[in-house]
């Protein structure tokens, strides 16, 4: 018989269940009702890997998933992987804190701008904050792009602006930075692994 | 990592050098545990601190911060004097045999071609000698006095065990003990595995360090062994797949160049970057690199890339000068830089001398933070007191902020230090109003787009013709990217008989698939076979492992082709008979190489002259490095810039490398030890990953404050007692930090003069859940390694008072 990790719990829960308040003389059917199912019945159990150093470890993240629609979907739980080939189901003292990661008190959730010399941060729409960058970098692609160099060679670059990316990052996401600033004729690029 | 992290079970002798594993990757490190349970293997730890994975060692050896080479160049005098090699390995599968021209030399710290006034190598002399059909002369005697093997050998001849003790501080006897454990593995059924990491990369002979090590791991016979190989353990979760895509400065997907001014047109460009052949009758598999190119110029600017017009070649940018991240930030301290795109990089926190990024970030007119997490970079223009000592009203840099989703948050691929590249689920949406990092970038391009659509300007077509053809323009989703990734047939595609192999539009399944007329697109030949008719190999998750050696086939997928062990044709002597039965990965079946892994090697029959090492244009493994390196074709000590002697002992002339780049106003803020008398090194430790698990409470718990580890020599010499209050002083700034008086730290014995180090964690700042830190950065000195441009964190020059 097949059992994945979910039957397997339904199967666990339901069966302590029934041969324990049996035995105290209610019938399985009504006891089946009464007993509180395991939080992880509910949840959306999803495959992850680990984001910090590079083992790769496997983690498997549970979501709670309101069937209603109107609460977003949130990650209550994180473990490692049992099954993943190198971490076997272990995480260290970094990875056992990625819940914590996932719901930290700095994390962003909006756009924001601070404007020349203030002292603070100003809420803005996602409209404004691409156009004002999506200007920002027209204006300097066409104000400083070089076509050709001082021996006539077609050289098609812009430097003045440049992009540092992420490590955390897809390879996907990666991809994607590399056609986006090599379509801008961008070579002042750069991402974490110097350091 | 040539091997993987399953592999390291393999292994006969771990040598961590260069790296903390157990400290750094745990889980990963499990792996060398279990190799000394049930392998019997040692650990043999070579470090400048007593550290974690010191501790489970069966020997800890210390040496001095920045003084690796010497350590191994005296091990690659050991090995040799004393005939600890493997004969048949060294003879057949590296350039020991190899002639090398008459005018190469090494003299008093430099080799041969070094130019004083441009400060600069001529590199024509580090070559072969070569014979008219213009291949390399070889002697498999290794009896000729120009062959690599002879040269090498007087060139490490000047690292005796006294010199090693003199430079890296290492007693003799401890320095022997550990010789005699690499010793060990010279023997064709023991291996050695290398683990490093940022130890060995973050200094100005990083790249070296790691060389020196290869070529120890060459003569050993332990590269492409089950068990063996250089092990680089990459620092974050996706440093491979982000390199193997090449988002840097000049480069591109699969490790192919950017254009530069010299590759004028096409024909240029693949004439000057497709090696030639210098063995006869070898592979040169990077003879195919017009293949792997034309194909990613389709995947680029897909049906506007026409033989015609060069494939779209001049839409690429051409370089003048590598733009690294170091040279970027003092390009626009010099004010020659107004914008800065940041995608999930703390750059105050992480680049070298902290002062000078928050000098340089002042300087912009705008800035883009794109974070899941409030950074030190997006808030560097407030005030934290001594913290970050800034004045906002002065600083008139716009700063945006856009919140992106972390790994939870979306679906995709990351690739392991082992080369697995293994897909992952979203499993809630980002917060807020929170966006994927594709999102954000698509839509920022989508805007561009537009206003160039309406308003035209500067070159529109390199920015129109980049083919964007997702279903969703602004939302591309991962899948849709990573099958482009892996690349496509245009057309129906043939092999030499005229056999049917892919019909037009089908996704290729292996780079071998690609060709060079633009009939393929493929957006990174090395992930070729990720996305294949098949579906996603990448989300494969059988745990089988047919060989017991751990390779797991059906595990995700790995790059190259799925190949576990990279250069594993080298596991067995030219016949074919593995170097040791109890690990053979492949035989010849009597038409192919077949068997636990996918062979790195064509389908040339045993005893045939082709040699291993397919990428290279002779086939074999180099001890002499040609002209690849910035500092020379064989590694040299040099000491770290900032030097606690002050002198080289090999050769006092020439005392740090020559090759160093060396911007004005960061020599200007270079230290002696009149001033600045101890070594500090910068490591992270188990609790947190970089700056960025500040950011989580969890963490922040278990490590919620900034120390520093000194040893009870300098604690008792400055009356400092473990939880008092320091100041560490560098040329570049001071950090206020607690003292951790340790054994774990000791004075060592430098050249006739006792040396302490200065241990110092990085993970703290002014922002996130544990309490509020220095940037341990304030301290680093902004000069890197030669080749790569890696900052030299590990070994800097500091001073430590108690403060009142």
């Amino acid at each position: 018989m097949q059992v994945n990790r979910r039957q397997f719990f339904k199967i666990c829960s339901g069966g302590m269940a029934g041969t324990t308040l049996a035995a105290l003389g209610f019938s399985p059917s009504e006891a089946l009702a009464d007993v509180r199912a395991y939080k992880l019945l509910r949840a959306r159990e999803v495959r992850n890997t680990c984001p910090y150093c590079s083992v790769g470890c496997g983690i498997l993240m549970y979501s709670r998933s309101d069937e209603s629609g109107n609460v977003k979907e949130s990650i209550f739980h994180i473990e490692g992987d049992p099954d993943h080939p190198v971490s076997r189901g272990a995480l260290c003292p970094k990875g056992a804190g990625l819940v914590g990661f996932v719901h930290s008190k700095d994390r962003l959730r909006y756009p924001e701008v601070r404007e020349a010399g203030s002292k603070e941060w100003k809420r803005i729409s996602w409209e404004e904050a691409l156009e004002r960058i999506a200007r920002h970098i027209k204006e300097d692609r066409d104000a400083n792009f070089v076509e050709t160099n001082a021996n006539g060679v077609t050289v098609n670059r812009f430097t003045t602006t440049g992009m540092f990316a992420c490590t955390a990052s897809t390879n996907e996401v990666g991809y994607l930075t590399q056609k986006f600033v090599r379509s801008l004729g961008m070579v002042s690029v750069d991402h974490v692994a110097r350091i | 990592m040539t091997n993987h992290w399953v592999d390291i079970k393999n292994a006969n002798l771990i040598v961590v050098m260069g790296g903390n594993a157990a400290e750094a990757h745990p889980v990963g490190f499990r792996w060398a545990i279990d190799a000394k349970i049930n392998n019997k293997a040692k650990i043999l730890v070579v470090d400048p601190r007593f550290t974690r994975s010191a501790a489970v060692a069966d020997e800890h050896v210390r040496l001095r911060p920045g003084t690796d080479i010497t350590f191994l160049n005296g091990v690659l005098n050991y090995l040799i004097s004393n005939d600890k090699y493997q004969q048949e390995y060294v003879r057949e599968y590296t350039n020991a045999s190899f002639l090398v021209r008459d005018d190469f030399d090494f003299n008093d710290g430099l080799f041969s071609g070094w130019d004083e006034s441009k400060k600069q190598y001529d590199k024509s002399s580090w070559n072969y000698q070569f014979d008219e059909d213009g291949y390399a002369r070889r002697d498999p005697t290794l009896m000729h006095p120009r062959c690599v093997w002879n040269l090498l050998k007087k060139h490490v001849s000047r690292y005796t065990p006294e010199m090693v003790e003199q430079i890296c501080g290492t007693p003799q006897a401890d320095f022997l003990k550990a010789c005699e454990m690499f010793a060990e593995t010279a023997a064709p059924d023991k291996t050695m595995t290398s683990l490093y990491a940022l130890g060995w990369t973050e200094h100005t002979v990083g790249a070296q360090n790691i060389r020196t090590m290869a070529i120890i791991q060459l003569i050993l016979g332990n590269i492409g062994m089950p068990g063996g190989g250089i092990n680089a353990l990459r620092g974050h979760s996706n440093v491979q797949g982000l390199t193997d895509i090449g988002v840097m400065a000049t480069a591109l997907p699969g490790y192919l160049g950017l254009p530069n001014e010299r590759h004028v047109d096409l024909q240029t460009y693949l004439n000057m970057s497709t090696p030639k052949m210098t063995g006869r009758g070898q592979v040169n598999y990077w003879g195919n690199y017009p293949k792997f190119f034309i194909s990613l110029l389709k995947s680029f600017y897909g049906d506007k890339a026409t033989p015609e017009n060069e494939f779209g070649y001049h839409w690429l940018p051409k370089f003048q000068q590598m733009v690294d991240a170091m040279r970027f930030i003092e390009m626009t301290e010099n004010g020659e830089i107004n914008g800065f795109l940041v995608q999930g990089y703390n750059v105050v926190a992480c680049m070298p001398n902290k002062h000078k990024s928050i000098r340089a970030l002042s300087k912009l007119k705008f800035l883009v933070v794109i974070d899941p997490v409030a950074s030190e970079t997006a808030n560097f223009w407030q005030n934290h007191d001594e913290f970050n000592d800034v004045k906002p009203e002065e600083i008139q840099t716009e700063v945006f902020n856009l919140p992106s989703s972390l790994f939870a948050e979306e679906d995709g691929s990351i690739t392991n230090s082992g080369r697995w590249v293994q897909w992952h689920w979203e499993g809630a949406p980002p917060p807020g109003e929170g966006k994927t990092d594709s999102a954000i970038i698509a839509e920022i391009m989508m805007k561009i787009r537009e206003l160039y659509e309406k308003e035209g300007g500067r070159l529109p077509e390199q920015i129109l013709n980049m083919a964007w053809d997702y279903s969703k323009k602004k939302h591309p989703s991962s899948e849709e990217i990573i099958k482009e990734v892996n690349g496509k047939a245009l057309a129906d595609l043939y092999d030499g008989n005229g056999t049917l192999i892919l019909k037009k539009g089908q996704q290729v399944s292996s780079f071998a698939q690609l060709r060079a007329d633009g009939s393929t697109a493929c957006g990174c030949w090395i992930y070729a076979g990720c996305w294949t008719e098949a579906g996603n190999q990448m989300a494969r998750r059988d745990t089988a492992d047919p060989s017991g050696l751990g390779n797991m086939p059906g595990w995700a997928w790995a790059w190259p082709v799925n190949r576990r062990i990279l250069y594993n044709r080298a596991s067995m002597d030219r016949n074919g008979k593995p170097w040791d039965p109890k690990r053979q990965l492949l035989h010849w079946d009597g038409a192919k190489w077949t068997g636990y892994d996918v062979p790195d090697f064509t389908a040339a029959p045993p005893g045939s002259e082709v040699n291993p090492f397919i990428m290279q244009q002779e086939g074999v493994g180099r001890l002499f490095a040609l002209d690849k390196m910035a500092e020379g074709p064989f590694s040299e000590h040099y000491e770290p810039m900032e030097s606690p002697i002050g002198t080289n002992p090999l050769h006092p002339n020439v005392v740090t490398s020559p090759t160093v780049r060396l911007f004005q106003r960061d020599a200007a803020e270079l230290g002696n030890t009149e001033k600045f008398p101890y070594v500090g090194t910068t490591y992270r430790l188990t609790e947190h990953f970089h700056t960025l698990t500040k950011a989580s409470e969890l963490n922040a718990m278990t490590q919620p404050e900034a120390f520093a580890e000194i040893s009870e020599t300098l604690a008792a010499k400055l009356a400092i007692k473990s939880g008092d209050m320091i100041k560490v002083t560098s040329a570049r700034g001071f950090v206020k930090v607690k003292a951790v008086v340790t054994k774990r730290v000791k004075q060592l014995m430098v050249n006739g003069q006792p040396t302490e180090v200065v241990g110092l964690p990085i993970h703290w700042g002014f922002k996130g859940a544990t309490r509020k830190g220095f940037l341990t950065n304030v301290l680093t000195p902004s000069i890197g390694d030669s080749n790569t441009q890696t900052p030299e964190f590990k070994a800097f020059l500091v001073n430590v008072e108690r403060v009142s």
